[in-house]
């Protein structure tokens, strides 16, 4: 199936991004693909997959070679189908907010009551950690009704229409919501695990060029152009992940699934 | 080996109790009837090797135990121990970690003042090219109906152990 020549292949290969990048980031990614093709040699199709199942059936299909995974699909990207880690954003890491509209009569988590109706979208990572959030009000999914919807801004909506008492944010999404929207809402809880983040991984097809990957999106901040795309990405610097780094990272996952 | 608890660590008065523990000599702690109450958001991490010695925490270890990273790293994890948990509790940990599965339980946890807090604890075994090289354990925020019923129950099991 491949074609290399020199150490540059004319095969072509899958570059996705979890679907819980903001909506304002996708050109970023193209940006990134195409800085990417050329840092590499190698053609890459950037493929941004709707939702988190669409993308886990092409995964399931190996159409995937690279991923920016959430931490969540990292943990069966990397057990099940053998993807290894190369680098993630520095000193960014994956939070989640449990939010309310403003006006609500509820101060802290355990303020929330059964059966509460949670608004959230359809990221597993949020949604675990969201849930373990509302453990402390001994809520659970017995007693909570959730309102799944397609993005973030959405689940504010939700929040300030009243159809949910409660709604769970990636920070990140949280924080790019508009002044406007933010300032009808308000975080209940803001997570403070520092020990999840999306990570890059590759799949078997290019694994074995972990290490050149890996060291052109180290240098990237050494040159003025890689800084322009990772300042689109919203990040200073990529930062080296080992593969038991990756681990860790998955077992702690594994302990909140648990 | 754990060292004795410090008095000069210790905010306000004390009981002293000398604690059993299995596999170690036992231990002087000194026991403050305050609870530090888990803080929002945060994940309590450890890992520890096969004999349950530290070789990982995070700051909210730190923070909520009380003691330094450095006395932490190396020292068994026993070093939380409050005599008010039974030992049975800690048995069926190791049992079902041993055996490669998951354990989930309410623990209450000693702190180097003396003072204690609850958590809601899982521990898992760490597979690595399919051998289990030590064990991680996440604490969390805990349901205060939970942590009431935990504590009736080592109450009861502990009378059963012999214990207060």
């Amino acid at each position: 199936m491949s074609a290399s020549m020199n150490g540059v292949t004319s095969e072509k290969y899958q570059l996705t991004v979890s679907p819980d990048f903001p909506a304002k980031r996708m050109s970023s990614w193209f940006i990134f693909n195409t800085w990417l093709q050329k840092a590499l040699g190698m053609p890459i199709h950037l493929e941004l997959y709707p939702d988190f199942d669409s993308q886990r059936a092409a995964i399931s299909a190996d159409k995937v070679d690279i991923i920016y995974a959430n931490p969540y699909d990292a943990a069966m990207l990397v057990r099940e189908k053998g993807f290894v880690s190369v680098a993630r954003p520095a000193g960014k890491c994956d939070e989640c907010i449990v939010a309310v509209a403003a006006g609500s009569g509820a101060q802290v988590v355990e303020d929330l009551k059964p059966i509460c109706r949670v608004a959230r979208t359809d990221d597993p990572g949020v949604n675990l950690v969201g849930m373990i959030l509302l453990e402390p009000a001994s809520l659970g999914h017995d007693n909570t009704q959730i309102l799944t919807v397609e993005s973030y801004p959405l689940v504010a909506k939700a929040l300030m229409r009243g159809e949910a008492e409660v709604g769970f944010f990636l920070a990140e999404a949280f924080d790019e919501l508009s002044s406007l929207v933010r300032h009808q809402l308000r975080p209940l809880v803001h997570s403070q695990i520092s020990d999840f983040s999306h990570v890059l991984l590759l799949g078997s097809r290019l694994a074995e060029r972990r290490e050149e990957v890996t060291r052109v999106l180290l240098d990237m901040p050494a040159e003025a152009k890689g800084q322009d795309v990772l300042a689109e990405l919203g990040f200073a610097a990529w930062e080296r992940v080992t593969q038991e780094d990756t681990e860790f990272m998955i077992d702690l996952m594994d302990t909140l699934k648990a | 080996m754990l060292p004795d608890m410090n008095p000069a660590d210790v905010i306000g008065s004390y009981r002293e109790v000398v604690l059993p523990l299995y596999g170690l000599p036992p231990r002087r702690v000194l026991l403050v009837d305050r609870e530090v109450a888990y803080p929002d958001g945060r994940l309590i991490v450890s890992v520890t090797d096969l004999r349950g010695v530290i070789t990982h925490c995070n700051s909210a270890f730190v923070e909520m135990s009380g003691y330094p990273q450095e006395t932490l790293i190396g020292a068994e994890h026993s070093i939380l121990r409050h005599p008010d948990m039974p030992a049975i509790a800690f048995k069926g940990l190791w049992d079902d970690v041993q055996a490669g599965k998951i354990w989930h339980g309410y623990v209450k946890n000693l702190r180097r003042d003396g003072a204690f807090y609850w958590v809601y604890a899982t521990v898992i075994p760490n597979v690595r090219a399919g051998k289990v090289q030590g064990y991680t354990s996440v604490r969390r925020k805990p349901a205060r109906l939970k942590v009431a019923e935990a504590a009736r129950l080592y109450a009861q099991l502990l009378a059963g152990e012999g214990g207060k």
